[in-house]
């Protein structure tokens, strides 16, 4: 069998799936629903203001590092219609990054001035093409293979990068522009529409920290927490536009072709084309993420995009869930967040966060949220070996 | 003899002079035959016979070393396996080859989607054309589950559903690709006599739905008793074809079958 | 093109060296992959500890003075029977800790990956904060020339310089050249010959051919599995060693690309296939060498994948054809 998702029951994952059944329960209700997702989606928006005690991190800007967990979000979502969907194992994907991030950089300052906006679409298009003449050749050798072909054009783009003067080189790319301020923007006083102050839990009971208020919607180097509206705005869109796919012809071809690629294309599925179209969306995915990283840290060079990355893009999105989008967005908040927060332990966490990934791999393989699709399916499958006692072979 | 009565109806799949070779080994060898419109063709043989090899160069799976094998008067070769789909002929498997992750209906609407253009764009804005070809997709494979009777288990995921219905769930994806040949890969295999009488309703049902059927199996008693006409396989060579009355009486079949009616062993591939 | 036929031999013949060190890190990917269908993403980390271990062995032997390989040939030999165990103790572990609790599982290959690049997390990082983990057992005054400053450059304390043995064309062939190429050459002869011809060989080609069949005749899957991840430790270390030799430092990091070319290599040559790993090897080296030559050396590292693409495209099964069980002498 050379399918990726063969997963074998695992005993701890009974309370993951009492807790979601009560959830599900709840979710049932259409107007409790509506209200939830409502309360759900202010909170995510509110986070980075309300400096809850915990989460929040100490040492290093909250705004940026919610900034980053959301941009991770946002890239394991695209890498999820890749590995999840479409079960390509892709280890290049911080090429993409690289792609979306560099063509923002040229279009807004290296070689032209365009702003930002008009620079964004133009980057994603670049980067989707670029799924595909990358995906046209490479999709055709076997899934083994692709995980190292792919992990090959990762680093052939970053060397191109480090190598090309009209890309930068290894210098890289200064003064990459934010995206426009709306409303006014007097000097010393902050600026934007109107400011947002932030909670402060240092005394009880907690206090609105008028002194420290963000501007909506000033994009400057200070304060990342526009940015981070931004990022998750972009995040929720995509995600729509992930669910409607994925509920659709699109989606019920992808997971044909990762069950069971030559039954797929005996039933009329071109399997070929819609790979193809998964590599290229991701792509297109990674590339926005890409280019919001380009403008939210002004300044890109090569050394942002080792391949070191793409394993933990991968890591996020097994981590999550694969096939799962949630999962795989909570996978990348993890990602990104937790080395951050535990920063007094920064020597050690890349080496506990290979311990997790061993330890997940071996008690938790299916990710901490799976597809509910697979969790039903293993049910079914202990279900049925235990009623027959052995397979049905033929 | 059985001529006259194939010469009225038009050939749908033609077989011809079809050769495959593995390396030194042939595994069809000039095989001739041809299959028309509305019939339940049985294509038998003892095991290693080539039955599975023809299956496989009939769907477009194996490319014939020598020979043609034509489809509605067009030749099969080159041919992509999803366009040979699109063309009219669909199949199940010998070991049932389901999405085990997706429900009995999804798994019908992937044969379903098999005509249909709607890509991401139409997804993405839920067109009213999505819309329709999604509902149509949905009505169609519903009917389907039910005509082969596993309506009730719609949205059952393909993994829960027991062996039987596994079988009948395969048929029922098969033919919501539209097919002008449903070509069936021993679709009785594991089966007991009970479920086997069902699936020869099924079979006869589907033909006379209007569309032709090809037949491999095992069981003398099913094909003998579905079938409008046999095809016999022995190493690779057709020995007879005939209607089962003819076969059954063909020498060159009781002596390719004696001693091996007794034949349980699926190890063909 | 200047540079290309000026320096023909040198590129060719250190290329032809660098390959046949490429060769043998490339022998524990195909081995582990023929017996098991998995990437050891980690194969690069095992050899990696070899070289630290070739390094150490120099360190506790204080070798400041001597600096010609005449004089150093019985470290030499024992750096590499070190790295060989070093390198082959950690492939073992490797096996124990993230792969047979999967294997009996039989989970995916996917999640084989995962664990596979976990463990490369935890070894690299575990050799990059060795200063940390000796401070622990409060040994790092005691250890500080082996674990001192470990993020950076670990060199070695000699500088062995070549010595010029022969000339082919305008290249003088060095003692260190010779001395890796029939190292290696000699490693892989007696890898194919015990594959090839001793009933653990024969254990090894069975399990990759045939893992249910080869069970059911009474080979133990376990032992064959653990035996493969040793040898291709052992081959990985050896490699350390020449590598060492060499380049002369390294580095918490320096597995990575290295291994990722060396799996490039074994894809090349076929990935399975002992021979094919050695084919691989060569032409990479003297592509790289080649490459750079037209294009200029900080595209040397381009050429390498470009031609896995390539290869992969044009013949997906490589270049010898995927075939651990029909491994013959």
């Amino acid at each position: 069998m050379n399918r990726y998702y063969d997963f074998a029951p695992s005993g701890l994952s009974r309370g993951w799936s009492a807790f979601r059944g009560w959830l599900g329960g709840l979710l049932d209700n259409k107007p409790t629903r509506v209200a939830l997702i409502a309360v759900g989606i202010v909170f995510v928006y509110a986070l980075p203001l309300l400096n809850l005690p915990v989460i929040t991190t100490s040492g290093v800007d909250f705004g940026g590092v919610m900034f980053d967990a959301a941009a991770y979000a946002l890239i394991a979502v695209g890498l999820n219609i890749v590995i999840g969907y479409a079960g390509l194992l892709d280890l290049g994907y911080v090429g993409f990054y690289a792609i979306g991030a560099y063509t923002t950089g040229i279009l807004t300052t290296y070689h032209f001035h365009w702003p930002f906006l008009l620079a964004l679409p133009v980057a994603i298009a670049v980067t989707m093409l670029s799924g595909l003449i990358l995906g046209a050749p490479t999709l055709r050798v076997r899934g083994d293979y692709l995980a190292i072909v792919t992990l090959g054009f990762g680093e052939i783009i970053r060397l191109v990068i480090v190598n090309t003067h009209w890309l930068g080189a290894a210098q890289g790319i200064d003064n990459i522009p934010a995206p426009p301020n709306i409303g006014p923007n007097a000097p010393g006083q902050g600026g934007g529409l109107f400011q947002v102050p932030h909670l402060s839990w240092g005394t009880f009971p907690n206090i609105i920290d008028v002194g420290h208020k963000t501007p909506f919607l000033k994009f400057g180097p200070i304060d990342a927490i526009p940015f981070y509206w931004m990022i998750v705005t972009a995040f929720f869109i995509v995600i729509i536009a992930d669910i409607l796919v994925k509920n659709s012809r699109v989606g019920r071809a992808w997971e044909a072709t990762r069950e069971d690629e030559d039954a797929a294309e005996l039933m009329g599925v071109p399997t070929f084309k819609f790979k193809l179209l998964a590599f290229a969306l991701g792509a297109a995915v990674g590339g926005l993420s890409g280019a919001f990283y380009a403008t939210r840290n002004g300044f890109i060079s090569p050394a942002t995009f080792l391949l070191l990355l793409s394993e933990l893009f991968v890591a996020a999105v097994i981590v999550g869930g694969a096939g799962n989008r949630w999962g795989a967005a909570f996978g990348g908040v993890l990602v990104a967040y937790l080395p951050d927060r535990f920063r007094s332990f920064s020597d050690w966490r890349m080496l506990v966060f290979g311990l997790a990934l061993m330890a997940l791999a071996i008690w938790r393989p299916q990710g901490i949220f799976p597809p509910r699709r697979t969790r039903r399916a293993l049910a079914a499958e202990a279900q049925i070996e235990e009623l027959e006692g052995e397979a049905v072979d033929v | 003899m059985s001529e006259e009565t194939t010469d009225t109806r038009r050939a749908l799949l033609e077989v011809d002079d079809v050769t495959i070779k593995f390396g030194g080994l042939t595994a069809l060898d000039g095989v001739t035959f041809d299959i028309k419109e509305g019939e339940i063709l049985g294509l038998i043989g003892p095991n290693g016979a080539g039955k599975t090899t023809c299956f496989n160069v009939m769907t477009g799976v194996y490319q014939a070393t020598s020979g043609q094998v034509r489809f509605a008067g067009s030749p099969l070769a080159k041919m992509q396996r999803h366009q040979i789909t699109k063309l009219g002929i669909a199949r199940t498997f010998q070991n049932i080859r389901l999405f085990k992750t997706m429900t009995a209906l999804e798994n019908v609407m992937v044969g379903a989607d098999a005509h249909s253009k709607v890509g991401v764009l139409n997804a993405l804005f839920r067109t009213p054309r999505h819309r329709r070809t999604e509902s149509a997709a949905i009505e169609e494979a519903r009917e389907l589950l039910k005509f082969v009777g596993v309506g009730g288990r719609a949205d059952e995921l393909a993994a829960n559903l027991s062996y039987g219905d596994q079988r009948r769930l395969e048929i029922a994806r098969a033919l919501a690709t539209k097919p002008k040949l449903l070509c069936l890969d021993e679709p009785a295999a594991g089966f007991n006599p009970a479920e086997k009488q069902r699936l020869m309703e099924l079979i006869r049902k589907v033909r006379d739905r209007g569309y032709t059927v090809l037949l491999i199996e095992h069981d003398m008693r099913l094909v003998m008793g579905v079938t409008d006409r046999i095809v016999v396989l022995e190493f690779g060579r057709k020995i007879a074809e005939g209607t089962p009355a003819e076969v059954r009486e063909n020498p060159a079949v009781i002596a390719a079958y004696l001693g091996v009616e007794e034949d349980d062993d699926d190890a063909a591939s | 093109m200047h540079t290309f036929t000026h320096q023909f031999f040198e590129l060719t013949i250190t290329g032809l060296v660098l390959g046949s060190i490429y060769a043998l890190v490339a022998l524990g990917y195909t081995m582990v992959y023929g017996v098991l269908q998995l990437i050891n993403f980690a194969h690069s980390e095992v050899f990696m500890y070899g070289t630290f271990a070739t390094a150490w062995v120099f360190v506790f032997f204080d070798q400041t003075g001597v600096n010609s390989i005449g004089g150093e040939i019985g470290f030499l030999l024992i750096a590499l029977v070190v790295a060989m165990l070093v390198s082959g103790g950690v492939a073992l572990l490797l096996e124990r800790v993230a792969y047979r609790p999967l294997i009996k599982k039989n989970a995916p290959k996917l999640i084989a990956l995962i664990s596979a690049i976990g463990a490369s997390f935890v070894l690299s990082e575990a050799m990059g904060l060795r200063d940390r983990i000796a401070a622990w057992f409060g040994l790092e005054d005691n250890l500080g020339n082996y674990v001192g400053n470990a993020r950076n450059n670990y060199t070695m304390p000699v500088q062995i310089n070549p010595k010029g043995l022969f000339t082919i064309g305008d290249y003088t062939v060095t003692d260190i050249d010779v001395i890796t190429i029939v190292a290696a050459l000699g490693m892989m002869f007696a890898l194919q010959v015990f594959v090839s011809r001793t009933r653990f060989g024969r254990g090894i080609r069975a399990v990759a051919q045939d893992p249910e069949s080869a069970a059911l005749m009474g080979v133990n899957s376990t032992r064959v599995i653990q035996l493969t991840f040793f040898l291709g430790g052992l081959m990985a270390g050896a490699a350390a060693t020449l590598y060492m030799l060499r380049i002369g430092s390294t580095r918490n990091d320096a597995g990575f690309i290295f291994g990722v070319k060396a799996f490039t290599a074994a894809v090349m040559g076929g990935i399975g296939n002992l021979r094919g790993a050695l084919l691989g090897g060569l032409i990479l080296g003297v592509a790289e060498n080649w490459g750079s030559a037209f294009l200029g050396s900080q595209w040397k590292d381009v050429v390498a994948f470009v031609l896995l693409v390539v290869i992969l495209l044009i013949r997906p099964q490589g270049l010898l054809g995927e075939s651990l069980g029909k491994a013959r002498a």
